[in-house]
């Protein structure tokens, strides 16, 4: 099969993926498959999508030439995807959009969701609030204590924001008590995951609602240089913005791909979020993939100075990317992510996503290392407002 | 025989209902469990499922949520569990113990190890929440060949066809989720479960477990008019949380909750 096929029909990607759910979760997963293969066959459906992405969220988002810093490096040429452009302020809203209609489509009229960040929470909102859809927000306590902005803006929304107390208070938690309110609610609730876990077919889905990243970047590079990339880096933290930039571009071979999971405080000392890099198969969250555990098989806690990438699972697309030596994945630590915050701010006067930074980190990396001509192309996942304090903190200051 | 079919078998000879409490293994000590397990069936229990403690326990409420959470505290692992039904088997031959939890720790032990280092302590049963059957071959095949049962959950949500090929991978018996919920959720709505009860005994001879909802006397004899087995978890859990400074306190609250519903099953 052709990477691009997948996943088969039962989900999987290789040895990844599948349904590894209770029981009493079965019947809402089905029927929640049999609506997305329906409406992504179906050009009522598919107009309506367009029509929201290009006029909600402003797409097609540019690419842009980051001309200064490329000279700095004095390498390859780095392009960025602008996906901080969008309504709502990173890549997160394209999934939103495209849940949310179907769920409309299925007559369901509470949506649920979890964030850590909250961007995913905020995006959730945004979308809720525009359909006229109940929503509820879970958020880790720890989550929503050091995302205090954020918590507002989903109250400013109409959401009502749920903290979790239980496990480590963090993502994690918040998708198991999304799953439990699923369990409890199914006739009339539909459950926006936020990144490509979850079991099938929601890997699935988040990535063909964020293709169109990927599908744009791919026309948008080739219009501006003539060609294809030789590179694509895109952050990791459950994969979302990643494979909706890859995914487009896997058939193409001479294309490399870079996924950049968070270093957190190096590899070495175990406080990271890198579990690609780092972990080990497992099962967690209705799929099989890499996993962040203790030897027991205990999920454990992760760390990163980004809340977004703060997750112990990873999309099991990627899982397999990495095992076909499709992708290749690797990590960057905190330092290094706020260094390439504060270069792409300074050369470039856009304010990246700590998520992002990342993936500028791995491109500030790489670009030397290749010629002129090359091409590096960056998914800029997010912008940075939401990080202000966290930066501001770092360097000892109180916002 | 299993030691769970023989243990139906001779229930239903009596004309009785299957007892199944719940605890979370480690709850809150290791040290704790194996004599909690002899007071369950000094009171009355035919079976016992043991929960192994997972830091993501999805399906459940947050009482047995936090029973896992304890447990964790001192790192209860699947080895410790299998050894605590190791040290159960020396001095109870008989009661079946049906380990209950979630797939990763397995994953880690490999399936083969597990199922030999599980039939060797003395398991009876296995029920692994988020393992579809779909998912499941390989796991299944490795219990069939160690003669452990493999316990699936049924719920209100289940289709025909799902009943079907649930409960022909099944054996031992099969655990009906009274509720659209987690664990601890809500009240039981008896006339929907006898109607779903009736839906499952039409395609299955196994016996058919009720759990989810059922915290006192009442509700277990209730439901025992109507189940083959009634399993309860929550209530017992919050009452190993109640005491769980004082192990004695615990046994005897737990003992006492058991043995009350034993007795009204009994009298039903
Ligand atoms: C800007 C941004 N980038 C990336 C991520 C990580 O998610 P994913 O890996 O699914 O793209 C997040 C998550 O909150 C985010 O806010």
């Amino acid at each position: 099969m052709k990477l691009t096929e997948l996943p088969d029909a039962r989900g999987h990607f290789g040895p990844y993926g599948g349904v590894f759910v209770a029981e009493t979760l079965m019947a809402p997963i089905e029927e929640l498959r049999l609506a997305y293969e329906k409406y992504m066959q179906d050009p009522d459906f598919l107009a309506e999508l367009d029509a929201d992405l290009q006029h909600y969220v402003g797409r097609p988002s540019p690419i842009y030439h980051a001309e200064r810093l490329s000279r700095e490096l004095g390498g390859a040429q780095v392009y960025l995807k602008r996906e901080d452009l969008n309504h709502t302020g990173a890549h997160k809203v394209n999934n939103t959009i495209g849940q949310a209609l179907l769920a409309r489509r299925m007559g369901k009229t509470r949506i649920i969701a979890e964030t850590g960040a909250g961007q995913h929470g905020v995006a959730t909102a945004t979308v809720a609030a525009r359909l006229g859809l109940e929503c509820v927000v879970y958020m880790g306590e720890v989550d929503a204590a050091r995302q205090e902005a954020n918590v507002y803006r989903m109250r400013l929304l109409g959401a009502e924001v749920r903290t979790v107390s239980s496990g480590s208070r963090t993502l994690k938690d918040a998708l198991n008590e999304a799953m439990r309110d699923w369990v409890a609610n199914v006739d009339d609730t539909f459950y926006i995951i936020g990144t490509v876990a979850g079991p099938h077919p929601y890997p699935a889905m988040v990535r063909d609602f964020q293709a169109v990243i990927g599908r744009e970047a791919r026309e948008q590079i080739q219009v501006m240089t003539g060609r294809l990339p030789d590179a694509l880096i895109a952050c990791v933290g459950g994969g979302s913005n990643a494979i909706g930039l890859f995914y487009p571009f896997l058939e193409d071979e001479q294309v490399a791909i870079y996924g950049v999971e968070a270093g957190g405080e190096g590899l070495e000392t175990g406080r990271h979020a890198a579990p690609l890099c780092a972990g080990r198969p497992g099962v967690l969250h209705g799929n099989r993939t890499y996993l962040m555990e203790d030897a027991d098989g205990q999920i454990i806690e992760t760390h990163s100075i980004s809340a977004g990438l703060d997750y112990p699972g990873v999309g099991p697309e990627h899982a397999w990317l990495k095992d076909c030596g499709r992708a290749q994945y690797v990590a960057v630590t905190d330092e290094e992510a706020l260094d390439a915050f504060h270069r792409l701010t300074r050369t470039e006067g856009i304010i990246p996503a700590l998520e992002s930074s990342h993936a500028i980190a791995q491109a500030i990396k790489l670009a030397p290392q290749m010629d002129r001509d090359a091409i590096l192309l960056v998914n800029l996942s997010g912008r940075g407002d939401k990080d202000m304090h966290t930066v501001a903190a770092r360097e000892g200051l109180k916002l | 025989m299993s030691r769970i079919e023989n243990r139906f078998a001779a229930l239903r000879a009596q004309g009785r209902t299957a007892l199944i409490p719940f605890i979370t293994a480690g709850d809150p000590r290791k040290e704790d469990t194996v004599p909690l397990m002899h007071t369950l069936v000094a009171r009355g229990a035919d079976i016992l499922e043991l929960g192994v403690p997972f830091s993501d326990p999805m399906a459940d409420g947050p009482v047995i949520q936090r029973a896992s959470e304890r447990a964790l505290v001192h790192h209860t692992s699947l080895h410790d569990v299998l050894e605590m039904v190791r040290a159960f088997r020396e001095t109870d031959a008989d009661t079946p113990v049906v380990l209950m939890g979630y797939l990763n720790p397995i994953e880690v032990m490999g399936y083969e190890d597990f199922a030999e280092a599980a039939a060797e302590a003395g398991v009876d049963g296995v029920l692994t929440v988020d393992i579809p059957p779909e998912e499941g071959a390989e796991l299944l095949a490795a219990l069939r060949a160690r003669h452990i049962d493999p316990i699936y959950l049924l719920a209100p949500t289940s289709t025909p066809e799902r009943i079907r090929s649930l409960t022909a991978s099944a054996s031992g018996f099969v655990y009906y989720v009274s509720l659209k919920g987690v664990t601890g959720a809500g009240n039981l709505d008896l006339e929907a479960v006898r109607a779903k009860l009736g839906e499952i005994r039409a395609v299955t001879e196994l016996p058919v477990g009720v759990g989810f909802g059922i915290k006192d006397a009442a509700t277990a004899r209730a439901m025992g008019e109507i189940a083959d087995a009634v399993v309860v978890g929550s209530a017992i859990v919050s009452l190993v949380e109640r005491h769980a400074s004082d192990p004695e306190a615990i046994r005897e609250a737990v003992g006492c909750l058991v043995g009350e519903m034993r007795q009204a099953m009994d009298a039903g």
